[in-house]
């Protein structure tokens, strides 16, 4: 693939990612960095790809380390944030309408 | 099979959109990263099926250690400790990313030298960053963890250098030299400049550090999909990337600071002495059973929590205080600013552990208007974003910084360990205001008591 359609696609995303963060409320940042963070633990496809073709024990040790890593950052973060949502409880549409009336009067 | 593999990718990286999506809230947050885990799960199968995979040993040994290490941390991590363990997370992806870095570095000198530039200036970005975000993060670990105390001194101009050395070195790889020697270097510049630009940042500034370097790891993470031609990770990365930027700069907002002012700043200790100190404006202290009556006779209570709560455990006391008043029709809503804690919504997650509802957590500008009507505002363990000298003492550090206007209500119980100033170091005007009492002791037998104190009414 060439350069500038690379680019044209990390533009994108990086549009794509502000649009999309831009209106999570202060209650879920928490969750919302772990959810990203574990996003980026996709770096372990680098790893996965760059082991077969890589020759030299350093190079095998180094990347199976990164592939380590990269899980580590993939399966933790995923399933800390499942943990922290599954905590996340309301209390009925109630409370919201009584306290959007206060807010508003 | 590479047109299958690229259509994977593409359904990969809808799935993390439509996650990130679902993430904004609480009712499909659940699925919205179940979505998104799916999405992995979809990526990483998809490359397997690439012809360039081999060593399938290795891969399985490192996918294992992986998930043994990965999953009991994320299992039997507290929620207290969750910063520690996101700021740990984000290191090793950090990690991964040098470490991949360097590699393709080193497969490219052997084939014959260095790779066109298209996929050099991406490899030497990701070193940067990724070392950066791999060090940086494990002090931050550590400062979280508190196995690094105290302050130590801003090292600016070292910095400064250290940026400039990794640079160089990058340039000069770019300009042509053909050295593994150099690649390596920059790694160590980058490193050191990540653990010396983290060392000083201590405490509230810390949703800040975070974040960033959240930001970092998805901004390298993108570059070395770039420099692999891989789609994934460069939509992935770069997802994280935008979002962890906007991220950090709402915390810097709503602290009134530059992102360069937290990394290269440091609030000063000490600050000028304020007008209530000045006056020698005397505190009031209290007791749990004043507090008690004080609460129960109140109609809206709003909770104010800040650090001091969660390095308590003083969540659940909280909750059980606030089920009880509310037993009793008394209203009681909890005001969250932004920054408390040590990282972006901590203060949310640990009050959602003791079983608060989501919808009684509100945020600054939503709480802010209800300090009017307020009877009683229960600071616990909050400073610095209850300070008023932020909104009317132009020479005070925090000056111009958002807070929450506790002072506007009726009366404030401020719970509180000692006279010590906040971790700014800034003296709270709000101690010496006539309105203003404080109950003195750990956060979380303070509350407790006053549980007590309210159940025996």
């Amino acid at each position: 693939m060439d350069l500038l359609t690379e680019l044209a696609i990390l533009v994108l995303a990086a549009f794509v990612g502000f649009e999309v963060i831009s209106k999570v409320p202060n209650t879920l940042h928490t969750p919302l960095m772990s959810g990203t963070n574990a996003i980026h633990g996709i770096v372990l496809l680098g790893g996965l790809l760059l082991i077969g073709p890589a020759d030299g024990v350093l190079e095998d040790v180094l990347l199976v380390v990164a592939v380590a890593f990269g899980t580590i950052n993939v399966v933790g973060g995923f399933l800390v944030t499942d943990r922290m949502l599954g905590m996340f409880k309301g209390r009925g549409k109630a409370r919201d309408e009584r306290s959007e009336a206060g807010r508003d009067g | 099979m590479d047109d299958l593999i690229s259509a994977l990718y593409i359904v990969a990286f809808s799935l993390f959109i439509v996650g990130l999506h679902m993430l904004r809230g609480p009712r499909t947050a659940v699925r919205g990263n179940l979505v998104a885990a799916v999405g992995m799960a979809i990526a990483v199968v998809a490359t397997l099926l690439d012809d360039r995979v081999g060593d399938w040993p290795l891969i399985a040994v490192g996918l294992v250690v992986g998930i043994a290490v990965g999953v009991p941390a994320a299992r039997n991590v507290k929620m207290t400790a969750m910063p520690q363990m996101v700021a740990l997370f984000n290191g090793v992806g950090g990690g991964a990313v040098a470490l991949i870095s360097v590699v393709e570095y080193k497969e490219a000198l052997e084939e014959g030298g260095n790779p066109p530039l298209e996929q050099l200036i991406p490899i030497l970005f990701a070193a940067i960053i990724g070392s950066i975000s791999f060090w940086g993060s494990n002090i931050a670990f550590l400062k979280l963890q508190e196995s690094l105390k105290g302050r130590v001194p801003n090292t600016k101009p070292i910095n400064a250098a250290l940026a400039l050395a990794a640079v160089a070195c990058a340039v000069a790889i770019a300009a042509g030299s053909e050295s593994e020697l150099l690649f390596w270097l920059i790694l160590l510049f980058a490193g050191a400049l990540g653990v010396l630009a983290v060392l000083p940042i201590g405490g509230a500034d810390m949703p800040v550090v975070i974040s960033t370097l959240n930001a970092f790891t998805g901004l390298s993470a993108a570059a070395a999909g770039l420099a692999l031609d891989n789609t994934a990770l460069i939509v992935g990365g770069m997802l994280v990337g935008a979002s962890g930027s906007i991220l950090t700069r709402q915390m810097a907002e709503a602290m009134n600071r530059s992102i360069g002012n937290v990394f290269f700043g440091g609030l000063g200790a000490g600050g000028p002495a304020l007008p209530g100190a000045e006056e020698g404006g005397t505190v009031r202290s209290t007791s749990a059973a004043d507090v008690a009556i004080q609460l129960s006779y109140a109609r809206l209570v709003v909770v104010v929590p800040g650090y001091g709560m969660a390095v308590a455990q003083a969540q659940r006391a909280v909750a059980d205080l606030a089920a009880e008043l509310e037993k009793r029709g008394i209203e009681v809503l909890y005001g969250i600013h932004p920054v408390a804690g040590r990282m972006p919504g901590h203060m949310n997650v640990l009050l959602a552990e003791a079983d608060v509802p989501y919808d009684q957590l509100k945020e600054m500008d939503d709480i802010n208007g209800e300090f009017a009507r307020t009877d009683v505002a229960l600071v616990i363990g909050a400073n610095d974003v209850t300070n008023p000298a932020a909104r009317n003492a132009p020479d005070s550090p925090i000056y111009g910084m958002p807070i929450l206007d506790v002072d506007k209500a009726n009366s404030v119980i401020v719970l509180k360990r000692s006279m010590n100033s906040g971790f700014a170091g800034i003296d709270n005007p709000l101690f010496y205001n006539q309105k203003t009492a404080l109950l003195f002791g750990d956060a979380k037998a303070s509350v407790s008591e006053v549980l007590t104190e309210v159940q025996a009414l």
